[in-house]
């Protein structure tokens, strides 16, 4: 069966993220391109974080999709560059994840060429992030690293809540 | 003759791994729940970097070997990591002060690696690059705190600083393997990357109220040629040996 590739991408719309369930792949911005080549549908998707466990399952999800959909032969494709971002999120992703409780991407990523200067380190910190409970952004982080590699923890001193947060990259 | 971008590539593999396998061990161990979560959160950047690097690396060498191979079946002496990451993780000052000068190189040098002319390390060092900014932030600003917190504390983060010391010019040694490198434009020359690195160590431990240790201290070397210390032996024992007693085990 041969669907145009509009069609696939919405099919992979509807395939979640196996770690944040009410995002799909493309809302991730995960899926990078949909092609057919020699009548093999090639999927190209770039991983968020190298270690990232939830590549496998969901390179894995993506087969899965196109194989109930009734597509024989098809192919993934990694592609590390250009490096994903998190401003590749999509606007109406961000809106999910704020429902679900972790705070989206409070910004476009931050130019990282100088990292190693106090100033830049400075502006990192500034970083205000809503609360994704109250809406408050007197919050703050009490650790980069969190339950997913792309996730730091937040807490709240308004309502006290402490919150993951889908940190920029 | 053995291609020198392939050993080239095995350095940068090694370091991830070896370093990845340090910080692992501390899985379930760290202080405080925070702390051993971002422990592993690097640990797991940096095995998926090293998978990278050993992908390509069997890739370049095209003699079968996947990147398994190159992780658990080889020995010590063919571990061309930098001695600095195969050293214990000791108390929690000595895991952060070996973590801090490493993160510090590794950020220069993907800085420079992103511009390499193989166009496949350059896409694996821009993808490291944004993950090992992460780990920078988090090991320069925790030296930061500990070395001006109490005076327990100070005096454990100048000790450990120290003690790791002698393990940081290796970092900047060229070697025949290195000099290939810059030749073909595919990596930076490392001594370029001394000065930037003494400059943002220097600063942080201004804001640290630590001493830079003397410049001209005795320093290790032999990492890269495969002289290791004792320790690293140890490590692959108990990393490789799942490998090497079931061979061809999958999950």
């Amino acid at each position: 069966m041969i669907a145009n590739t509009e069609q696939i991408w919405d099919w992979l719309a509807e395939v979640p993220d196996p770690e944040i369930p009410v995002i799909s792949v493309v809302d991730l911005g995960i899926v990078r391109d949909v092609a057919w080549e020699d009548g093999e549908c090639v999927v190209t998707i770039t991983p968020t974080y190298s270690g990232c466990p939830a590549m496998l399952v969901i390179a894995e999800s993506i087969e899965e999709a196109l194989k109930n959909r009734g597509i024989a032969r098809f192919r993934m494709k990694t592609q590390l560059s250009p490096a994903w971002t998190t401003d590749w999120m999509s606007e109406a992703g961000k809106i999910k994840l704020k429902g679900y409780g972790i705070a989206p991407p409070a910004q476009q990523v931050i130019d990282i060429s100088s990292i190693t200067s106090r100033l830049a380190r400075k502006r990192a910190d500034d970083l205000k992030v809503a609360c994704p409970h109250c809406g408050s952004t007197n919050t703050r982080c009490s650790s980069q690293f969190g339950s997913t590699p792309c996730k730091a923890l937040y807490r709240c001193d308004d309502c006290l809540e402490p919150f993951d947060y889908f940190k920029c990259h | 003759m053995v291609d020198p971008k392939f050993e080239y590539l095995l350095r940068l593999a090694d370091n991830a791994l070896v370093l990845s396998q340090r910080l692992s061990e501390l899985c379930g161990k760290g202080p405080a729940l925070e702390e051993d979560m971002a422990l592993t959160n690097v640990a797991l950047d940096l095995i998926g970097q090293a998978r990278f690097w050993f992908t390509y690396a069997g890739e370049i060498e095209g003699a079968g070997r996947d990147e398994d191979q190159l992780a658990f079946l080889r020995d010590a002496h063919d571990f061309h990591n930098l001695l600095l990451v195969e050293q214990p993780n000791g108390s929690y000052a000595d895991t952060l002060a070996r973590q801090f000068y490493f993160d510090s190189w590794h950020y220069l040098l993907l800085e420079k690696l992103v511009a390499s002319s193989d166009e496949h390390i350059a896409a694996i060092a821009e993808k490291s690059l944004k993950e090992v900014r992460y780990h920078l932030r988090r090991s320069g600003d925790l030296i930061v705190r500990l070395g001006d917190g109490t005076d327990q504390s100070h005096s454990m983060m100048q000790n450990a600083m120290n003690d790791l010391w002698m393990f940081t010019d290796e970092m900047f040694q060229a070697d025949a393997v290195d000099q290939a490198m810059v030749e073909q434009g595919v990596a930076p020359d490392l001594a370029s990357l001394r000065a930037p690195w003494i400059a943002h160590v220097t600063e942080i431990f201004e804001d640290a109220t630590l001493q830079v240790p003397p410049i001209n201290a005795w320093m290790q070397k032999g990492g890269k040629q495969g002289v290791h210390t004792e320790s690293l032996g140890y490590l692959l024992a108990e990393m490789q040996f799942l490998p090497r007693a079931y061979p061809g085990a999958i999950w």
